[in-house]
């Protein structure tokens, strides 16, 4: 259906506004369950004491950020140390736009569910996240300060490395689907619910291992958090940083994180497909049928967003040297052998 | 939706040629040895945005799959030529490419 | 919308390469270039190169320049003093590069109707039209470069280990 121009624009807008004011009451709220459930992984209770339950927490630590002096210090290099949290939160916010929320649902001609349906999703987003480690690097080298500009070495040193395991790991994935596009992606997964997801059926679970340890490396996250690790490097990058210019790093963080469980779930664990196949589709009209894929996928991502919180609750730091090892000796062979393994069963099918 | 308008392939390829001067003048002019570097790639990069035009004028895959080519020849260049540039400073201590003009220290 | 976009992105391309000459500390120039790398990946979108769209981004400026800002940072590169050499390169390296693009301006405006008019969407390359003539026309090719790549890994780890 041939939709006219500035409908397309109004809607596209309308979507980016509503994404985007959804992701960040998410990366709020994760800040709170991180601190939530950390608390009582150390037997402690977590923020309890604004609001019910301590529900209200993101307010006042945003109010308490925005409203924080915002400290220039005098021998940065000023435009880069102000362009480097934009380049980390702005490429952090961007990948989101390609992620399918839901089924294909259009209204007048246009997805309702996703802010743009590109051919090469995947690849936009590999690509906006690797942009975004000149956010980490520019920091720490314009700050003028050791720790900042070894952190910012390590982080830039770490991302390059696994970056390549994380986009290695995905060509099972894309050599099953035969296409970079997300939608195409979950729909080979869609058929027999839990057992035709990827990680399941697809026999892609090594896959799904190399890509969740190299996405905590690349969201800088525990046990790879070196290029934050306080008790060598103070803050890491972002030393030097202070009120909302910090606040865009720790949002970029979050953010990332929440990118990282969106793209496992649509990859790995078939999107927004219901685990029961299709034997509960005929119930409820048509509003579940719009409704129930987003509640799946938001649960699916809300596990992943559990899973990292858990991990940092539980793993020591790595070392430097273990760290690269990990990556290069661990990682990488393994993402080969299964990229081998992975086409020689599917042209064994198919012959 | 977004058709009508045209762009004549002669504008990508002056663009691709004011980059490509660029490059040179700054190959030229630099005295930064990383910076030297940075506008060899700059010219490859030109050249790339070239066969692009032209694989998109005659309908052939051949001159983008010619772009993947280079691009993998720049990834390893730039590899062993900032390992080199690394070297060079751990013996020199200095990135001006007019004071390791000498064959030997 | 097409004429426009090729504007905004080709004049992004042209003002950050001339920011890549004009600036003297190298992460200045590194960070033009990225501009003019990214704008670059718009244009080939344009042309109907996704897949190189994407890959010029993940390869170029994910990769390749963040090992050039690493470096950069690494042996904390100063600003460029201008010496002796400098001075012959304007004297031949401005009229020489102002030559090339002479020339090759005059030839391209003046075959310009030859060359004809480049349409949105005229010539769109798939990845998977795109991977077929790699993998089964090109593929000696594309193994010799991944013999290429390997030489360069093992090169560029020979060059930068320190020796005992």
């Amino acid at each position: 259906m041939e939709v006219s121009f500035w409908f397309f624009v109004l809607i596209s807008i309308l979507k980016v506004i509503i994404v985007t004011g959804i992701l960040l009451t998410a990366v709020a709220y994760t800040v709170l369950l991180e601190r939530k459930v950390v608390g009582r992984i150390q037997n402690r209770w977590g923020p309890s004491r604004v609001g019910p339950f301590g529900l209200l927490q993101p307010l006042a630590d945003g109010i308490k950020l925005f409203l924080k002096e915002d400290l220039m210090p005098t021998n940065v290099y000023k435009p880069l140390f102000i362009a480097a949290p934009i380049i980390a939160l702005g490429c952090a916010l961007i990948s989101i736009s390609m992620i399918p929320f839901g089924a294909n649902i259009q209204y007048h001609g246009v997805d309702l569910f996703q802010i743009s349906d590109v051919n090469i999703g995947l690849l936009v987003i590999l690509g906006i996240t690797s942009i975004g480690v000149y956010g980490v690097a520019l920091s720490g080298w314009s700050s003028n300060n050791k720790y900042s500009l070894l952190g910012a070495l390590r982080a830039s040193a770490q991302v390059i490395s696994y970056e390549l395991a994380l986009g290695l790991s995905l060509v099972g994935v894309i050599l099953r689907t035969g296409s970079f596009r997300l939608r195409d992606i979950v729909d080979v997964q869609s058929t027999h619910g839990l057992l035709s997801w990827n990680f399941f059926g697809g026999w892609q679970f090594v896959a799904f291992f190399i890509y969740i340890m190299a996405a905590f490396a690349e969201t800088n996250r525990t046990p790879f958090d070196l290029p934050e690790a306080e008790s060598e490097l103070t803050a890491g990058y972002h030393t030097e940083y202070s009120s909302m210019k910090f606040a865009m790093f720790f949002m970029a963080e979050y953010a990332n994180m929440i990118t990282v469980g969106c793209l496992a779930t649509l990859l790995f664990f078939g999107g927004w497909c219901s685990p029961f196949g299709h034997i509960f589709q005929p119930y409820g009209g048509i509003w579940a049928a719009a409704i129930m894929p987003v509640f799946w996928f938001v649960l699916k991502v809300f596990c992943f967003l559990f899973l990292y919180i858990w991990v940092r609750g539980t793993l020591p730091r790595f070392r430097y040297d273990q760290l690269m090892g990990f990556g290069w000796k661990v990682l990488m062979p393994l993402a080969i052998a299964n990229i081998i393994v992975t086409s020689f069963c599917l042209a064994y099918r198919a012959a | 939706m977004f058709s009508g308008s045209v762009v004549p392939v002669s504008w990508y390829l002056i663009l691709s040629a004011i980059l490509f001067s660029i490059g040179v003048a700054a190959f030229l002019i630099k005295r930064n040895i990383i910076t030297v570097f940075m506008s060899i790639e700059l010219m490859l990069n030109a050249v790339n945005l070239a066969f692009i035009v032209f694989a998109h004028r005659w309908h052939q895959v051949g001159g983008q799959i010619f772009v993947l080519f280079v691009m993998v020849v720049a990834a390893a260049e730039a590899a062993v030529g900032l390992a080199i540039i690394i070297a060079v400073f751990r013996a020199r201590n200095t990135l001006n490419v007019d004071q390791v003009d000498l064959m030997k220290l | 919308m097409y004429l426009v976009l090729f504007l905004i992105f080709g004049g992004l391309c042209v003002a950050g390469a001339l920011n890549l000459l004009f600036q003297r500390h190298p992460i200045n120039s590194a960070l033009s270039l990225i501009v003019v790398m990214s704008s670059l990946a718009v244009l080939y979108l344009l042309l109907g190169a996704e897949f190189l769209a994407a890959a010029q981004v993940i390869v170029y400026s994910g990769a390749i320049m963040v090992l050039f800002t690493f470096v950069i940072m690494l042996l904390n590169a100063g600003r460029e003093e201008r010496t002796h050499g400098s001075k012959a390169a304007y004297a031949i390296g401005i009229p020489g590069a102002a030559a090339l693009l002479g020339a090759l301006v005059y030839i391209f405006l003046s075959n310009g109707d030859l060359l004809g008019p480049t349409l949105l969407g005229a010539s769109w390359v798939v990845p998977t039209v795109f991977s077929a003539t790699l993998f089964r026309d090109l593929l000696l090719p594309f193994e010799v470069t991944s013999v290429l790549l390997l030489v360069a890994i093992l090169g560029a780890v020979a060059l930068a280990r320190k020796e005992h």
